[in-house]
């Protein structure tokens, strides 16, 4: 194992994930409690209470679960759409490459802020997978460019000519003969899409664009700030849990990262 | 004289580039023919590459045609495409780029065998690729079916290349420059190989080098065609082109070549 | 004579992620005044390491941990290469020895016209006023046969490989060094280009005098370019002499392999044979001689212990247990038969 911080990275994302998916089963049910507004931490509540009483700690481990899984979502679903159509593109050439490429360049010009204020202002983004959708359609673009490019250059590799020579049919070569030379790549777009829409979701909660349904991270993050719970020393902790949980995650994703060049080129699982 | 394989007839290739254009293959006809040897020889930029692409049908000639077995190459289909696709395979130079680096021996060579149904099922793809490597000298076959690439040294590797141009049975292997980047002490055990292949399955043969010496050994039995920029200047059986050339360019080649023999080396240095 | 360079046990060892690995395990010989020595080995065998450490040219992960690399001063005064400091370095490099890399075509910076970067590399090292700097780049330019109009205010680019070379050759020679040390000097040019330096370097120590060492994996080269010649395997001179003994009377297995596996283009086809096996691995040597597992004439003492250069003949020394054994004879092919006209009729 070469790459320790990436291990603990990976060690860290997975405890991390465990703990948004399981831990929610054995937390006690939030109850709002007037008289225990806003208070510090202590032995009943250890991150203290946020403004209507209720317990904090418990919000934090509640509140990973549907972060992570729009997170997760919109990563994959814009890395398949990027990874289809980015390498079909740069391996066929021609009209095919044209249409894609036009596309892409006009997603990316839009303004991705503004038009989730608008989207938000006409539909009401509570499903996650709409969530996942929506934050999923802005990211491909950048991906598929760099998709795009990779395979451009693989493509004139001699393995692939061989392929050809072979007459290995063009589905196969394209996802059997290169892209699995971009494993490791893909992983890391994956990722960095992944983060992508997590910072962009806290802000959909934090800016209320997306409706707050449950005591999600950013949600909290939006609350904390729209009733003033950075004022006050004793609140503190409703504002720096779910940035320090984000931030855990964010880490634990980017340091992951180093490991997969590692895990995924057989060049380098040698000693 | 059998009907021959592959037939480049007054093949032209014209390179457009943004200072001009270039004539990389200028008026080439060749005939390749079953069980045969051709060598083609040349210095870089004298077509010799560009030639043995159009002759594999990699790259299409902006003139005149290749043809397989009677037919142009470039308007077969289907069934016809896929047997010319299967008769004509290709040996690249580069050891260290013309294997999938993230794929083991046993599947490259298991990959083209599964689709093109040569064999059923994995034990029958393990025996052939056994076989396979057995045929390129690469024994204990079986030690060497989980290597990938990096593991694998430039012979090595070379002759993985070699058994994967086998799988689909092909009819002629064009080799370009497929020893120049092994080491001097390996390029024969290689060209060895490819004899046998040639003696045991009557496969034909278009290799190309920059090394007149090489083309002597390898085609000595056979023809070798000298080109220079973009033209074949001069061709016929190995011995006479290279022991009584009569194309200038041809002359100039082989005096140029150092000869390993210090008293010859210094007797023609004396000369000149 | 006193040879103009002395190498004693040199031993050069790289920082590896798997440990420190000898590139160079022990090289002695001595290199004397005008005379060209071949360093002939294949990918591995520590050639060019050791080309890059007789000038301290080594990347950063390259040391030297011990032996000697003993330099004759014009004035007489012999110095240890190895121990000079970085100024008395520089002074050294390029006017007492200089050295052509390989894939040298590469090193020429692509920004600066030829011009320029001779004036710079003689500037480094000397002060000379404009005109006579100009003047000895074109004369160095007209000794290997460039035309200075032509190559001087052109960039890089605009240059063939051949060319490209020779400015190098050129490059070098500008401070007028005692010693040339070229690594590969003809490979990746095409064979008359290759044949058109090898004039040029005969011509050059012709008139010039200076001594030669060059790399190379082309043993035909060390035939028509050295005095003596070296053959290296892992890491070690496996046979030292001059070039006719070692291309008519061989006294190592692998330098008989290399020859036997190098089809000459004049005279009968001969029948050829490569060794069988690979190089050995630098970080797991096989014990006793590192050539042993491929060896024809291997028995149970070469296993035992490694074999030192031993003298075979006046001048000429082989690492072989058995090298009293060991002979060369080429044999022609079955069916080979071309008379050889054309030695015969002058070429």
């Amino acid at each position: 194992m070469r790459s320790k911080s990436g291990f603990a990275g990976f060690i860290v994302f997975v405890l991390l994930v465990l703990l948004a998916v399981i831990g929610p089963l054995f937390t006690p049910q939030l109850v709002t409690d007037v008289t225990a507004v806003y208070l510090p931490p202590s032995g009943a509540h250890w991150l203290g209470t946020d403004s209507e009483g209720r317990d904090i700690l418990v919000q934090m481990i509640n509140g990973g679960r549907p972060v992570i899984l729009v997170g997760v979502l919109a990563g994959a679903i814009s890395t398949l759409i990027a990874i289809v159509f980015g390498s079909l593109g740069a391996y066929l050439g021609g009209w095919v490459d044209s249409v894609i490429v036009s596309v892409t360049d006009i997603v990316l010009t839009v303004p991705q802020i503004i038009l989730l204020a608008v989207l938000a202002s006409l539909y009401t983004l509570d499903s996650p997978w709409l969530l996942a959708v929506i934050l999923g359609a802005f990211a491909w673009p950048y991906l598929l460019r760099s998709v795009r490019a990779q395979v451009f250059s693989l493509k004139e590799r001699e393995y692939v000519e061989a392929a050809q020579l072979l007459d290995l049919g063009t589905p196969h070569i394209l996802f059997r003969e290169i892209l699995p030379n971009m494993a490791s790549f893909i992983m890391m777009n994956f990722v960095v899409t992944m983060t992508n829409a997590i910072y962009a979701l806290v802000g959909l909660y934090f800016l209320g664009l997306a409706p707050i349904v449950d005591d999600n991270w950013g949600a909290m993050l939006n609350k904390a700030w729209t009733r003033g719970a950075i004022f006050f020393s004793d609140s503190l902790f409703y504002v720096l849990a779910p940035i320090i949980a984000i931030s855990i995650l964010q880490l634990s994703l980017v340091t992951m990262t180093r490991s997969f060049e590692e895990i995924l080129n057989p060049r380098l699982r040698q000693s | 004289m059998a009907e021959p394989l592959i037939v480049l007839d007054q093949v032209s290739h014209v390179f457009s580039t943004r200072s001009g254009q270039t004539r990389a293959v200028d008026d080439v006809s060749l005939v390749l023919e079953p069980g045969k040897v051709l060598c083609l020889v040349g210095e870089s930029g004298s077509g010799k590459t560009t030639t043995a692409r159009i002759a594999a049908g990699l790259t299409k000639p902006t003139g005149g045609t290749v043809r397989f077995h009677g037919d142009d190459i470039h308007r077969l289909t289907g069934d016809r495409f896929t047997e010319f696709r299967r008769a004509v395979q290709y040996i690249h130079q580069d050891p260290y780029a013309s294997l999938n680096p993230v794929r083991d021996v046993f599947s490259t060579l298991a990959t083209p065998l599964r689709r093109h149904r040569l064999v059923r099922g994995r034990d029958q793809a393990r025996q052939r690729a056994v076989e396979l490597l057995s045929e390129v000298d690469l024994t204990p076959a079986e030690n060497f079916l989980a290597k990938f690439p990096h593991q694998l040294s430039g012979g090595q590797r070379q002759r993985v290349a070699v058994a994967r141009a086998l799988t689909l049975k092909p009819r002629l292997i064009i080799a370009d420059e497929a020893t120049s980047m092994l080491d001097v002490s390996i390029r024969i055990s290689l060209l060895n190989v490819l004899q046998k292949l040639r003696d045991d399955l009557g496969v034909a043969f278009l290799f190309i080098t920059h090394d007149l010496a090489l083309a002597k050994y390898f085609g000595w039995q056979g023809s070798t065609a000298v080109m220079h920029q973009g033209r074949v200047v001069e061709s016929g059986p190995t011995p006479q082109v290279i022991n009584n050339p009569s194309h200038e360019y041809t002359k100039a080649l082989l005096d140029a070549i150092p000869v390993p023999d210090p008293d010859l080396a210094r007797r023609r240095a004396a000369r000149t | 004579m006193e040879p103009i360079l002395s190498v004693r046990d040199l031993v050069v060892e790289y920082r590896t992620a798997a440990g420190p690995v000898r590139a160079v395990r022990g090289v002695s010989f001595d290199l004397y005044p005008h005379e060209s020595l071949a360093l002939i080995g294949e990918s591995g065998c520590g050639k060019t390491t050791l080309g890059l450490a007789l000038l301290r040219l080594l990347p950063k992960l390259g040391s030297v941990p011990s032996g000697e690399v003993l330099y004759r001063r014009r004035g007489g005064e012999v110095v240890d290469l190895l121990k000079l400091d970085r100024e008395e370095l520089r002074r050294f490099r390029w006017s007492e020895a200089a050295m052509v890399f390989q894939g040298s075509m590469n090193s020429l910076n692509p920004l600066l016209r030829v011009r320029d970067q001779m004036r710079d590399t003689v500037r480094a090292h000397r002060r000379m006023p404009a005109d006579e700097l100009g003047r000895l780049v074109k004369d160095v330019l007209r000794k290997v046969q460039l035309d200075p109009e032509r190559v001087l205010p052109a960039y890089p680019h605009e240059l063939s490989g051949g060319m490209k070379q020779r400015v190098l050759i050129a490059m070098s020679l500008l401070l007028d060094p005692q010693i040339l040390v070229l690594d590969e000097p003809t490979t990746a040019l095409d064979i008359r280009t290759q044949r058109a330096i090898v004039d040029v370097l005969h011509e050059l120590r012709a008139q010039l005098g200076f001594a030669m060492i060059f790399v190379s994996h082309d043993l035909p080269l060390a035939a028509e370019l050295a005095d003596r010649v070296a053959t290296m395997y892992a890491g070690r001179i496996i046979e030292l002499g001059g070039v006719r003994d070692l291309f008519y009377r061989p006294r190592h297995p692998y330098t008989v392999g290399l020859l036997g596996a190098v089809p000459p283009v004049v005279g009968d086809l001969p029948e050829l044979t490569s060794i069988p096996g690979g190089p050995p691995s630098l970080l797991a040597l096989p014990p006793g001689c590192p050539f042993q597992p491929r060896c024809g004439y291997a028995e149970a003492d070469c296993e035992a212990a490694e074999p030192d250069l031993a003298a075979v003949a006046a001048g000429h020394t082989a690492a072989c247990h058995h090298r009293d054994r060991v002979s060369y004879a080429r044999k022609p092919a079955a069916g080979g038969s071309a008379p050889d006209e054309r030695v015969a009729s002058g070429g």
